[in-house]
């Protein structure tokens, strides 16, 4: 083996190690963000945190129920405006659209995928708060529905094409309509790729701070109905690290490993929904 | 499959019976126009956003013209708003995150993509789309705790007694500032290129890998001689994508960079970005032209990230000749 061939041969080794070495630490990021937030924040999770409202500034303790309250109904107001429009859009571009008119949608539905979340934010303000005069429950609800429903469209387009052909037939032939066999055979087919990805959109817009700020702002108290500003625990856990106070900061992590713990709990739960029915192959 | 007219005699004579007032009874022209309004409204919703911030920004628009992207001063008070700052500060961090983040996530891609056996590079992968799910607030939080006090004591004062003759590192380590978000935001957008980017490795023929190493090159010379250049368009494409995702990102890097609106050489010192001035001014902004300077912040980042997002696309579509794998879902 002359000395050229060594080389080469050294250089591949070592190069292709390094590769390795790549994946190690970027997947060693996870751990290591999942071990800081256990370890700072388990220590500072008790029952009040679930309970108790924010205590006074300057006053120790307290919790953030409201925020907790306030995140859940953002998330299903979000849901009841996202999804529809998601989902039926999605079924209009699988099964009725003509190739120009679905060309348009996916393009606006990616566009609209791609826009920084802080801008989502500005248009939402401009929407829903300046009419109603305040910040709401009602507004953040609506930036973050909007961020849900490009996810869910393409998600729906993309899992009703994986039904095959075959059924839709056998469905025709039987006598059904086009509607009747789209809700009865081809949607029940791609359901458990659909809740995946309606499950992973909600995780996606759980954590988003930037769209809530100017929307659904922030409140220390509970928010009644849906028209004033409200907590949440993203925005919290916002305001909470940047403040000044040690308790505070206590609560920040602990609230940083609920929300974080929430999402990856829903991300590792869809994806083993999906990867356990692969009746439906991903087109 | 039917069409929606039924003008054109049909061969079959069951598609020809079947008249539009029976298709309309079994619901399906019903169900086709409620289906296609739904879709038609994301088209509006998306119509709407870019009009929207049209038209509110025009007053700082017309007030400023050109000249608001090439002036420094940013001053309330007087009324006076210039964009140079936060789009410095913007493209630097931006810049610094994917000098980090190519690097690293192209290799964890070959990784994943050449040389782990399938379970390993599945099980990898798993985690690294979990790494993408973290909130960037979490990121923020971390970086804010962690990344910043790690910077002060440690690396900037390293960095300056070994680079300190250059402009790039002088000024005092607060440990806040354009490096810190830099790094935080490269660690962020890491999963998208290593996502990406494996699944593009991954569609180049195999043909190509056993042609390179019939002709007697190492692995990794196969690799980086043939795959990559192979899939060259498609991590141009992943590449374009994190750039999207680093410079419209708001919360990580608000919490790290200082929120000074500096245009300082120095990657040490404390900048601002355009996200993080409409973050942090937004809800605070008196008078209707700072306002409108705002938005118009907020349309110039919507303008760069719709340019980028495009041109990933093309080049995903180019080298995949599918548009799946772009990040929905």
């Amino acid at each position: 083996m002359n000395s050229r061939l060594r080389w080469r041969k050294f250089v591949s080794g070592f190069m292709l190690t390094l590769t390795g070495v790549c994946a190690a630490v970027a997947v060693s990021v996870l751990f290591f963000i999942l071990g800081y937030l256990v370890y700072h924040g388990g220590t500072s999770i008790n029952w009040n945190f679930f309970t108790k409202l924010p205590a006074p500034v300057g006053e120790i303790g307290g919790g953030m129920a409201n925020a907790i309250v306030g995140s859940a109904k953002l998330l299903l107001l979000a849901s009841l405006f996202g999804v529809p429009i998601g989902f039926f859009g999605g079924i209009y571009l699988a099964e009725f659209s003509n190739s120009s008119i679905a060309f348009v949608v996916r393009y606006a539905a990616d566009l609209l995928n791609g826009v920084p979340s802080i801008v989502i934010g500005i248009f939402a303000y401009a929407l829903v708060v300046l009419p109603f005069k305040h910040f709401s429950t009602l507004a953040g609800a609506f930036a973050l529905g909007l961020m849900m429903i490009p996810i869910t469209l393409r998600s729906t387009e993309e899992f009703l094409h994986g039904v095959p052909r075959a059924l839709r037939e056998a469905s025709m032939a039987l006598g059904a309509s086009r509607w009747k066999t789209i809700m009865a055979v081809v949607v029940p087919a791609a359901y458990r790729g659909i809740m995946t990805a309606i499950l992973l959109a909600l995780a996606r817009v759980a954590g988003e701070t930037a769209p809530l700020l100017f929307t659904a702002f922030g409140n220390r108290y509970w928010s009644p109905g849906l028209g004033q500003p409200t907590a949440s625990l993203p925005a919290m856990i916002y305001s909470y690290a940047i403040s000044p106070y040690d308790d505070w900061h206590r609560q920040a992590w602990a609230a940083g490993l609920v929300l974080l713990a929430l999402i990856l709990i829903v991300n590792i739960f869809a994806r083993a929904i999906l990867a356990r029915g692969s009746a439906i192959p991903r087109s | 499959m039917a069409a929606s007219t039924t003008t054109v005699p049909s061969a079959s004579p069951s598609a020809g019976s079947r008249s539009f007032i029976s298709r309309l009874r079994d619901g399906d022209e019903i169900a086709r126009v409620i289906t296609f309004l739904f879709a038609a409204s994301v088209v509006l919703i998306t119509l709407l956003l870019v009009l929207q911030l049209w038209h509110d920004s025009s007053l700082a628009r017309h007030k400023f013209g050109f000249q608001f992207f090439v002036t420094r001063v940013w001053d309330p008070n007087a009324e006076q708003f210039g964009a140079l700052p936060f789009i410095y500060g913007t493209l630097v961090t931006a810049v610094v995150s994917l000098l980090i983040a190519v690097p690293l996530g192209l290799g964890a891609a070959i990784f994943l993509a050449e040389l782990a056996p399938q379970k390993i590079s599945d099980t990898l992968q798993f985690f690294i789309d979990l790494l993408a799910a973290v909130p960037s607030v979490i990121y923020g939080l971390l970086g804010v705790f962690i990344v910043v006090p790690l910077m002060r004591e440690i690396i900037q004062p390293a960095l300056k007694s070994l680079l300190g003759f250059l402009p790039l590192f002088q000024g005092p380590p607060y440990g806040i500032g354009f490096l810190t978000a830099g790094i935080v935001l490269a660690i962020m957008v890491i999963p998208y290129i290593i996502s990406v980017s494996r699944e593009v490795l991954l569609s180049v023929p195999r043909d190509q890998r056993e042609a390179a190493l019939a002709l007697g090159s190492t692995r990794w010379e196969s690799t980086w001689k043939v795959v990559v250049p192979f899939a060259r368009t498609g991590i141009m494409g992943s590449i374009f994508l994190a750039l999207a995702r680093a410079l419209g990102e708001t919360m990580a890097v608000t919490m790290v960079i200082g929120n000074t609106p500096t245009n300082s050489a120095s990657l040490l010192s404390p900048g601002y970005s355009i996200a993080a001035v409409i973050a942090n001014e937004f809800t605070e902004a008196t008078g209707d032209v700072y306002l409108q300077a705002l938005v118009e912040l907020g349309l110039v980042l919507f303008l760069i990230t719709f340019i980028l997002n495009g041109l990933a696309r093309l080049l995903m579509v180019v080298t995949t000749q599918k548009g799946s794998g772009m990040g929905h879902v």
